[in-house]
């Protein structure tokens, strides 16, 4: 403790006035030298040699050194993932079952989140696995590889039903959605943009090597694990009010796996259907869907000529590798912004101020840094190659950017012919809300009923 | 077959088209992965020659208490009657009473073994990882007390919460066979011959 402080002291002391600064440093010194050791010896209080143990016999027992735990609970884990992925999308495609799917999400949210704290979770592994592309010392768990590969093979089979039912982050948000808003389609469409841009730039911090921004900002694990920093629970108290009133803000408006489930989803083999068989436009399924995922039927005919389409569509097909371009060039001068996103590089440049005299106070990390008697020019070369990556990973973050904000204006502007209300492929994460609106539903299952 | 049919049979098939090479992608990526990455598991530990006991360990733990746990390397100890990592820095008595004891939630225990010597051991269940202890025991003693993750409680993180806030980069990374970094008589023999 006393060397803590008078180290504490110097610093400060030597800046401010160096005479005084360092006659007191002398003094603290000679304190600590001459006057606590002296007395201590001289009490004979404080052993100077090896103690022999004549007398007793004592042997110094070993350092436990308890194992790690073992991997049979990730393996749990990964059986467990297995049977809520086969069940939620049993209970959604075939089962057609509001009910099952709300079931298994409490379960999810009970095992995944509260019992397993929320981690290993598929939203963080694809940080892993950047982290295991670009860092050949790094060694990525067999769990968190399936828990990554999994949802996305399930979901180019069967759509989103990871979203629907095992995902512990969605199901925190469906239970406690009370009353659903309608969220502006335009407002919809510009905050889903996010998501590539969370996506994108955590996974460029973790290429960088400048930590999981994904984790750190976990809406509910601090929930989960009953403990997180201030900033962390009024995020994930935020996302969760918010909920109560936008159906699942973080799935729709912020999780980056959403977007690869999005992706796969599109592609998906089979999904979910609002209605067991023909749809007969009674428009009762138009306003059941929370999350804004149904897809109305078009009119007959494209009001619009042809040509106008068509000219539109060479328009953004220009513009595509212009925003693109324009995304590379702005994301790479993002470098310092971004850079601060990391630690290490915050500690650097805590320490160019309190080295230049711009600021007084010494930080608690500061501090140890200077413990440590590393020198300080390897921490600002370190920080300096963090951000030197990060220009690099810049132009590719702003090149994706520009990719996936053209992509989306060309979608947009094109033309898609529907009869039917059917779900976003994309957007619907098989929640099964929809079904009980569908009259055909109701009578499918009557006819089945009288049958039997 | 009409247009419209046609028009759905051939996005159909496009769409089969695209799945097939996402599930590709989805596996590539995943065996790209596992095989460039080491194979063995690797856990989170603390370099306690790198330490400086800051206190961070105690705070930044997603778990609380935290996974580290002060440790002893019973060896190094020189069982001192008045312990760096037990009393107060100001105190000359060397009992146990609550106002000379260091550790803030009174995990350490004092045993009488012979006269002068005491053994001292950390109730793991009290310890919270400050760091105080060692700080005191390097500072007076022998440093036989060092900070570690104690890997029966560690969760083993994506990404440990304590590392990322290490400002001395004493965390790191080491084979799950192998999983503590222990200090021991012998090289504590050549720091102090340093």
């Amino acid at each position: 403790m006393i060397s803590n402080r008078s180290s504490r002291v110097d610093l400060r002391a030597v800046k401010d006035k160096p005479a005084v600064g360092w006659l007191s440093m002398f003094m603290l010194a000679g304190l600590l030298l001459g006057v606590v050791p002296t007395d201590l010896n001289a009490q004979g209080k404080l052993a100077q040699i090896k103690p022999s143990f004549d007398e007793t016999g004592h042997v110094p027992p070993d350092t436990t050194v308890p194992g790690p735990r073992s991997n049979r609970a990730e393996y749990i884990d990964l059986g467990a993932l297995v049977v809520a992925l086969s069940a939620a999308s049993y209970l959604s495609l075939k089962a057609r079952s509001r009910r099952g799917i709300m079931l298994l999400s409490v379960l999810s949210l009970l095992y995944f989140g509260f019992w397993r704290k929320g981690c290993v979770c598929p939203v963080g592994s694809v940080q892993n696995i950047v982290q295991a592309l670009t860092d050949s010392t790094y060694a990525v768990p067999v769990a968190v590889l399936l828990f990554f590969a999994l949802p996305l093979v399930f979901t180019l089979f069967f759509g989103r039903t990871f979203c629907a039912a095992v995902c512990p982050l969605g199901a925190m948000q469906d239970v406690v959605l009370v009353k659903p808003v309608k969220v502006p389609i335009w407002v919809a469409n510009t905050l889903g943009l996010l998501p590539h841009l969370y996506l994108g730039l955590s996974l460029t911090l973790v290429a960088c090597g400048a930590g999981y921004l994904i984790c750190r900002y976990d809406p509910f694990v601090g929930f989960f694990r009953l403990s997180a920093s201030f900033p962390m629970l009024v995020f994930g108290g935020t996302i969760l009010v918010l909920s109560m009133f936008v159906g699942r803000p973080y799935c729709r408006f912020l999780c980056p796996y959403g977007v690869l489930l999005n992706w796969c989803s599109r592609l998906s083999r089979r999904h979910v259907t609002i209605t067991p068989e023909e749809c007969v436009q009674c428009r009762l399924c138009e306003d059941s869907c929370p999350f804004d995922a149904i897809l109305l039927p078009t009119p007959e005919r494209n009001s619009e000529p042809r040509a106008k389409g068509i000219r539109r569509l060479a328009v953004m097909l220009v513009a595509l590798p212009v925003l693109a371009a324009g995304g590379a060039f702005l994301g790479s001068r993002m470098a310092v912004p971004m850079s601060r996103l990391s630690d290490r590089v915050q500690l650097a440049e805590r320490m160019r101020l309190e080295e230049t005299g711009r600021v007084k106070e010494l930080s608690i990390e500061t501090e140890a840094y200077r413990r440590t008697k590393e020198p300080i020019v390897d921490l600002y070369r370190e920080a300096l190659a963090i951000r030197g990556s990060l220009g690099k990973g810049g132009w590719a973050l702003g090149g994706f950017m520009g990719l996936v904000i053209g992509g989306r204006l060309i979608a947009l502007g094109v033309w898609r012919s529907r009869k039917d209300y059917v779900p976003d492929r994309g957007e619907c994460v098989s929640c099964a809300r929809c079904f009980r609106y569908c009259p055909v539903e109701k009578k499918t299952a009557f006819t089945k009923e009288t049958i039997s | 077959m009409n247009e419209e049919g046609k028009q759905t049979e051939r996005r159909e098939f496009l769409r089969r088209c695209l799945g097939g090479a996402a599930g590709a992608a989805v596996a590539g990526v995943t065996a790209a992965a596992a095989s460039r990455s080491k194979r063995e598991d690797y856990v989170w530990q603390i370099d306690p020659y790198k330490c400086t006991q800051c206190g961070l360990c105690a705070t930044e733990c997603v778990l609380n208490p935290s996974a580290v746990k002060c440790v002893h390397a019973y060896a190094l100890c020189w069982y001192c009657d008045l312990c760096g990592g037990y009393h107060q820095s100001y105190t000359r008595d060397t009992d146990t009473a609550a106002e000379h004891q260091l550790c803030p939630t009174s995990a350490i225990s004092r045993t009488y073994i012979e006269n002068p010597f005491y053994k001292y051991d950390i109730d793991e269940e009290k310890c919270i990882g400050c760091g105080v202890c060692v700080k005191g025991c390097g500072a007076f003693g022998n440093g036989s007390m060092f900070l570690q993750v104690r890997h029966d409680r560690c969760t083993n993180c994506n990404e440990c919460a304590i590392a990322r806030a290490c400002p001395s980069s004493a965390f790191v990374r080491v084979p799950a066979s192998d999983p503590y970094i222990l200090k021991k008589p012998k090289q504590h023999k050549a720091d102090s011959d340093q």
